[in-house]
């Protein structure tokens, strides 16, 4: 810090690192300023902690496993350990793939931990997003924060999809023949892209080596460069915490850094690798040797890709019968094009909902307290319709285990999807919203009323009731502590027009609103203690009488 | 509703007042319910009784020994549990007791770590105040007075010509970084439209390279064929299979519908069809005996083999290419030409001549 020389430290070890640090780096002051931040807790704050520990295992056994993969697409003769595929002619990649799961110690089980823990990333990564969603933390000052975390989430499938294609066997070489044939419905410029991206002809011997580039550098860069972005915010916003008695906008209540959340974050770091490794250890992942190397003839039936490219599967699967057609010579391949159209769409919803949301309410104060998910009700049945959207498209990806598993028409099985896929995200809408309504119905008239204590009284006049117990005061702010919106109206601005945006703007607030409880206030629950009393001293009375 | 949104609003004297609030749609309680503090705190076991504490160190110690037992027994497992070439039992062996291992050194950390923190480290919440995300005017005003000289000191605003002439070199340098991408694969729009089958070529089958004789091919039999002499280990092989695949079978000639055009394109009821899908060019590999239906495992796409290989359901548009074929002197079955239109994926202008 200074150039004095510092007095010489004679408090042991701890201290004298702490004192050599500091003088070289200057970590006192971000410790004095870190060292202490709060963070608060629930379990579902660590859906994202899950994420973030599944990358850096991504990292460490990946890191493993470039030591002994060979990106080359050049044909080999196999003369490996795994007898069936003895004398097979496959490429460089597919081979030494082979070798890590066969005669590298701890290499079968790298290669499954790198599995298990990609698809554990995206789908921690998912859950994260759906938390923050239903609880409104994705909220000013947050939105910036939510497209980060969208572009984690996008660049986890785009990783995920990467490695999945490099080890070239028969079921990734499927998916590339997917992508590329994909890619060739593109207008005016697919054949170019494909060819752009293969090295030429499908398959070619490009792909392997170019995927790995992708793979093991540019996108684990990006991540990293999202994550720390991410993380950084984190930090500047300070963590939400869900709504209760103590719990303000203007607070965050919860424990310190150091040492309770170093010990709990990064304790639960072991227990999330030490998960990953259990299940590994015991649960294959991605038996490449049972499919062969690619080639484009076979396939097996029943094939699935990893399970977060599913519902991009599903929605190339579930386009229509004969909707591709010619505008003159040129072929227009709506079949890919609507899915593609379908799901861009899908994700660019998602990614701007914050903002979408903040321009209806008009709310432009700091929210650091959660809603409990039935506190919003559209909002919630909003994300219950995008999530059974999503979930529709994704079975969609299974159609064919479905038909035969259930012993049912493929046909029919394809068709009742795609009705699904329109009619059951408004059914989601309707039914979660009715259900946040009855749940926030139930919550005033908790708060109102109090409980039921089970205890059933018979007054003199011969009538039955049952006598409720007021609240705890710190139960009862649990159930009324939400903020409350009501629709307006579209307003004439400074000209007096009513512009096109503000009746927009008024209509979907009315979408939003329109059906709104409100929190129980003091007076309501007075008034009813105040029954509540009339009733307990006609009950006291009663019981004298009897006496 | 709550007492924070009343603070917002009323309190003069908080940090809060340096700006007004637009609260938008909220409605603000008068009478809302007051919110009655941070619950009370509530003693542990391991904060009243020494026994419990005792216990729970001794708890924690022993999941750190545990983990360093896992940890060890690891190590000992990489020797102990050797590959063996060509056993793969040996293999299993080595995966389930290395991973066992470290397991067990991972989970003692973690359970030990959490448990740590969650008995014996003070577990009183802390309550931290929260400042606006914004700086302080202050700091604005200082922000925009910095913005305000550089642009000055370096006549950023005033100097329109060097600004300009910056926009427009920022504009141009990244384009030939976009441009040296140009070479990353060449243009293969002719090659999509050929395939390695010339008139007279026998088909064969996949993978052993073996010529058919039509005699040899019963009714209701399916084949997989490649070109004579597409073997492995050529050049280019992969791709020139991508596209020649081929998938034959043999119905009942009365059972056929044929167009006049394509009637001289079978051979006895022996059919050849292109096997790559015309939706995204998977291999169509299942063939329904009894239906004729020709499926594609990877979308469902489903082709009728005596129509014309016409699309009945699935999300692909376009019928299955036809390899016209006849048969030799021999009796081979031989290619009368290569397909009359791209095969695989449609892409935007196959149709042009």
């Amino acid at each position: 810090m200074s150039n004095t020389t510092a007095t010489p430290k004679k408090n042991g070890f701890l201290a004298g690192t702490a004192n050599y640090v500091d003088e070289r780096v200057g970590v006192g002051g971000i410790l004095k300023e870190f060292g202490r931040k709060i963070f608060p807790d629930h379990w579902s704050f660590m859906l994202g902690e899950v994420a973030l520990y599944s990358f850096l295992v991504l990292l460490l056994s990946g890191t493993f496993l470039t030591f002994f993969f060979d990106p080359s697409m050049a044909e080999t003769i196999y003369e490996g350990s795994y007898a069936p595929l003895k004398g097979a002619h496959m490429s460089v990649a597919y081979s030494s793939s082979l070798d890590i799961s066969f005669e590298v110690r701890g290499g079968l089980l790298m290669r499954q931990v790198h599995h298990w823990s990609a698809l554990l990333f995206v789908a921690a990564a998912g859950l994260h997003m759906l938390r923050v969603f239903f609880t409104g933390a994705f909220r000013k000052p947050r939105e910036l924060n939510w497209v980060v975390g969208f572009v984690l989430f996008v660049l986890g499938m785009a990783a995920g999809f990467t490695g999945y294609s490099l080890p070239d066997d028969l079921l990734s070489g499927n998916g590339l023949r997917i992508i590329d044939g994909m890619m060739k419905g593109v207008p005016f410029v697919g054949t170019s892209i494909s060819a752009g991206l293969f090295g030429g002809e499908f398959p070619g011997t490009a792909i392997v080596g170019r995927l790995y580039s992708l793979h093991i550098m540019l996108v684990p860069a990006l991540i990293l460069v999202f994550l720390a972005l991410h993380l950084f915010m984190l930090v500047i916003h300070k963590h939400t915490h869900y709504s209760g008695p103590g719990k303000k906008d203007t607070n965050v209540v919860g424990y310190p850094l150091m040492p309770v959340y170093v010990a709990k974050a990064g304790g639960f770091f072991f227990i999330v690798f030490g998960a990953i490794m259990l299940i590994a250890t015991f649960f294959t992942i991605n038996p490449i040797w049972n499919y062969g190397g690619y080639d484009p003839s076979p396939v097996s039936a029943g094939t699935q890709p990893d399970w977060y490219i599913g519902w991009l599967d599903g929605a190339l699967r579930l386009a229509p019968t004969g909707i591709e057609f010619m505008i003159g010579d040129y072929t227009v391949s709506t079949n890919i094009l609507l899915p593609l159209v379908v799901s861009l769409v899908f994700l660019a919803i998602v990614a701007v909902y914050p903002f979408i949301e903040n321009w209806v309410t008009g709310d432009k104060r700091e929210h650091h307290v959660l809603d409990r998910p039935r506190n919003a009700p559209t909002r919630t049945a909003i994300g219950a319709a995008g999530v059974m959207f999503y979930a529709v498209l994704w079975a969609g990806a299974s159609t064919d285990l479905i038909a035969t598993n259930f012993k049912m028409s493929l046909n029919q099985v394809l068709v009742s999807m795609q009705i699904a896929l329109i009619v059951l995200p408004f059914v989601a809408f309707f039914v979660t919203k009715r259900i946040c309504l009855a749940l926030q119905r139930k919550d005033r008239e908790i708060a109102i009323h109090g409980r039921e204590s089970g205890r059933i009284v018979r007054l003199p006049h011969g009538e039955y009731i049952e006598v409720h117990e007021p609240l705890e005061p710190h139960d009862l702010y649990k159930l009324v502590d939400f903020k409350d919106y009501k629709p307006t109206l579209a307003r004439p601005n400074s000209q007096g027009k009513i512009t096109f945006s503000s009746r927009i703007r008024s209509s979907l607030s009315k979408f939003y609103f329109e059906d709104r409880i409100a929190p129980a206030t003091q007076t309501e629950i007075d008034e009813a203690a105040h029954h509540n009393h009339e009733i307990e001293a006609e009950v006291k009375k009663a019981i004298e009488a009897s006496k | 509703v709550n007492e924070d949104s009343k603070d917002l609003v009323k309190q003069v004297d908080s940090r809060y007042s340096e700006h007004e609030y637009e609260t938008g749609l909220r409605v603000i309680h008068e009478d809302a319910v007051k919110d009655p503090g941070l619950e009370p705190h509530r003693v542990r076991m391991t904060d009243k009784s020494v026994k419990h504490e005792k216990n729970a160190v001794r708890q924690v110690t022993l999941l750190f020994v545990i983990s360093m037992l896992g940890s060890a027994f690891a190590l000992y497992s990489y020797f102990a549990f050797p590959i063996v070439i060509g056993d793969m039992n040996s293999v299993r062996m080595n995966t389930l007791f290395l991973g066992l291992g470290i397991t067990l050194g991972l989970f003692g950390i973690g359970v030990g770590a959490v448990h740590w923190a969650k008995t014996l480290m003070p577990d009183n919440e802390v309550t931290e105040e929260r400042h606006l995300t914004r700086g302080s005017d202050e700091k604005r005003a200082a922000a925009i007075e910095i913005i305000n000289l550089a642009n000055q000191e370096s006549g950023f605003s005033r100097r329109k010509l060097i600004r300009r002439t910056l926009y427009g070199a920022l504009a141009l340098f990244p384009l030939p970084g976009l441009i040296i991408f140009g070479d990353l694969g060449p243009n293969v729009n002719d090659k999509l439209r050929h395939t390695a089958w010339k008139p007279g070529t026998r088909l064969a089958r996949d993978p052993n390279g073996r010529p058919i004789k039509a005699s040899d091919v019963t009714v209701g039999s399916v084949y997989h064929v490649v070109p004579e002499g597409l073997m492995p280990g050529e050049h280019g092989y992969l791709e020139e299979k991508a596209k020649a695949a081929v998938l034959l079978v043999r119905v009942d000639p009365s059972e056929l519908i044929e167009t006049e055009e394509r009637a001289s394109w079978s051979y006895q009821g022996i059919v050849a069809y292109s096997k790559i899908c015309t939706h995204v060019g998977c291999p169509v590999a299942l063939y329904e005996q009894h239906t004729h239906h020709l499926l594609c495992p990877c979308h469902q796409s489903t082709f009728d083999l005596v129509d014309g290989c016409k699309v009945v359901f699935g999300p692909a548009t376009r019928a299955l290419p036809q390899l016209p074929i006849t048969v030799d002197a021999e009796g081979y079955l031989i290619a009368q030409s290569d397909f009359h239109e791209p095969v695989g994926p449609s892409f935007w202008d196959r149709s042009v001549k």
